[in-house]
């Protein structure tokens, strides 16, 4: 190129280049960007030596720094655990609430790990504050199908109910319709007897037939006086706590099809300390025993 | 040299060649090493191809865009691992043509998700999620439940993903249909070989209607195996860090 050409109109320098007699002009880029453009190809040589970067034949240039991603996580939840540690370790070893209301600090952690824990897992079925829906028990009131002490409430949590783990809590009812054992005038006469039993009006007459029928076919799980039994984890059906709802269709439905929720075992998932955390969380909910 | 580039700019073809020498270098440095390099193509024990009926809840999974609002990629990060498990591998999408890892989480991260929850709540939280979870966003999946999948279709899903490299053996495309009906039905015949073709598959009515294998049996079979595969009380993160 021989010498500068300065475009009249713009008063630019033009490349030199012409296309067709249309000239380019020279507009360099500013001088900030390329000053970090050309920090960054500085900065990328250092980033190559302390960090892992270029692939080869057997495995990559590993850097001084020896980063792994994966070691950060495992260091940093390490950390995390080692701040928990004490207090988890003591978690482990309380076997009652007495013994952690004794102790504020321990009380108030156990909450507030139980807490992030229930939101975090069993809120979607219980719900956020442990109040429950159809077909999920509600843990913030007294009323406990399986026992609300806080070893029962662990091993409920430990091992499901109706889950796959071979400790499961297990019990079954079943679908008297479905199966043929009653029919259904007698399904509907337990179901006058059930809520004659639970203080609802019902049919007199059909209610003592089907207190007959109750007698024979529900009391080994549900009682004579069809108050449950914790043990079977058989619901108490006078006290108007119903989990799939008390109206005469819901108790049908129930007696026609039977009932066999699941609730996942958490063991695997969750840490023994976790979980003991969470039963404490759940037990104080509202009606821990 | 520098006042030489019209002889590449001027000449089209030249400066395609070019061009191609150019980004092939960029390719080959950054992706070839990924298909050789040990610490890239990490083997776990238990990763195994899906079922047909799990992979019938996978073509639903992508058909409904699932992977819009939720994520199977537990990042490396301590909040992460709290909350959902231990991070994702790679092995563990294998078999995933195409991954579903996602990029967003309107809806919580599903890697993990296989356990978690009852079928019976998935099937209600499909059918009507605000049911149970009252702040969810998440639209009804109610015509799941009524959409009846035909088992004849099942040896073309696995053909198709043993086209991509899925391990089918033929064997298991031989008896697609049949293993599609005998994860529904614990009582089924051939439950030994079945179980024994995928291992810790879940076999069961998934949806509540033994009558019909519907795509709602078929999506939770899936949702239930998710992130179940690997064994980590036996899985070594040191022999590959990265």
């Amino acid at each position: 190129m021989a010498g500068k050409e300065i475009d009249a109109p713009t008063g630019i320098e033009t490349t030199g280049h012409s296309w067709d007699g249309i000239k380019e002009l020279n507009n360099p880029l500013p001088r900030w960007w390329l000053t970090v453009f050309y920090i960054s190809i500085v900065w990328s040589f250092a980033y190559w030596i302390f960090m892992p970067s270029w692939p080869g034949i057997s495995g990559h240039l590993k850097g001084t720094r020896n980063h792994s991603e994966r070691a950060n996580v495992e260091r940093a939840v390490a950390d995390l655990e080692s701040m928990r540690a004490d207090q988890m370790k003591r978690l482990l070893t309380v076997g009652s609430v007495s013994e952690i209301e004794s102790d504020p600090d321990l009380q108030l952690f156990a909450l507030t790990a139980g807490k992030s824990i229930f939101g975090d897992n069993c809120a979607t079925c219980h719900g956020a504050g442990g109040q429950g829906n159809v077909g999920y028990p509600n843990l913030a009131d007294d009323d406990w199908l399986w026992g609300g002490t806080l070893s029962d409430i662990q091993t409920t949590i430990h091992y499901g109910i109706r889950s796959d783990h071979p400790e499961a809590r297990i019990n079954q009812m079943m679908g008297y319709g479905e199966t043929g054992a009653l029919s259904g005038d007698q399904i509907s006469d337990v179901v006058e007897h059930v809520m004659t039993i639970s203080g609802r009006d019902a049919d007199a007459a059909a209610a003592a037939r089907g207190a007959e029928v109750f007698a024979v076919q529900c009391v080994s799980c549900h009682g004579p006086d069809g108050k449950g039994m914790k043990a079977l984890g058989a619901p108490n059906l006078t006290d108007g706590i119903w989990l799939y709802g008390g109206e005469r269709q819901d108790i049908q439905k129930s007696l026609y099809f039977g009932r066999s929720g699941v609730m996942p075992a958490w063991t695997g998932r969750l840490s023994e300390e976790q979980m003991t955390a969470l039963a404490v969380y759940v037990h104080s909910l509202g009606g821990g025993e | 040299m520098l006042d030489r580039h019209d002889i590449l700019e001027k000449r089209g073809l030249l400066l395609t060649v070019a061009i191609l020498v150019v980004v092939s270098i960029g390719g080959i440095i950054e992706i070839a090493p990924l298909f050789y390099l040990e610490s890239t193509i990490e083997r776990v024990q238990g990763v195994r191809p899906y079922s047909p009926l799990e992979l019938a809840g996978r073509n639903v999974y992508v058909r409904e865009g699932c992977y819009t609002c939720h994520s199977q990629m537990i990042r490396p990060l301590r909040d992460e691992v709290e909350r959902y498990g231990h991070y994702s591998l790679a092995a563990e999408s294998m078999y995933d043509h195409p991954f579903q890892w996602g990029s967003k989480r309107t809806g919580p991260d599903l890697a993990r998700v296989g356990g978690k929850y009852s079928d019976a709540w998935h099937v209600e939280h499909m059918i009507d999620p605000r049911a149970l979870v009252p702040e969810s966003v998440m639209p009804p999946y109610k015509f799941l439940a009524s959409s009846i999948i035909d088992p004849d279709d099942a040896p073309e899903w696995l053909k198709a993903n043993r086209a991509v490299g899925v391990p089918y053996t033929d064997e298991m495309i031989e008896n697609a249909a049949a293993d599609l009906k005998t994860q529904h039905d614990p009582f089924a015949a051939d439950f030994d070989n079945f179980v024994a073709r995928y291992p810790k598959a879940h076999v069961r009515d998934f949806d509540g209607n033994p009558g019909a294998i519907t795509e709602m049996d078929a999506l939770i079979s899936y949702l239930q195996v998710l992130g179940t595969m690997v064994d980590f009380s036996v899985y070594e993160p040191e022999e590959n860090y990265r």
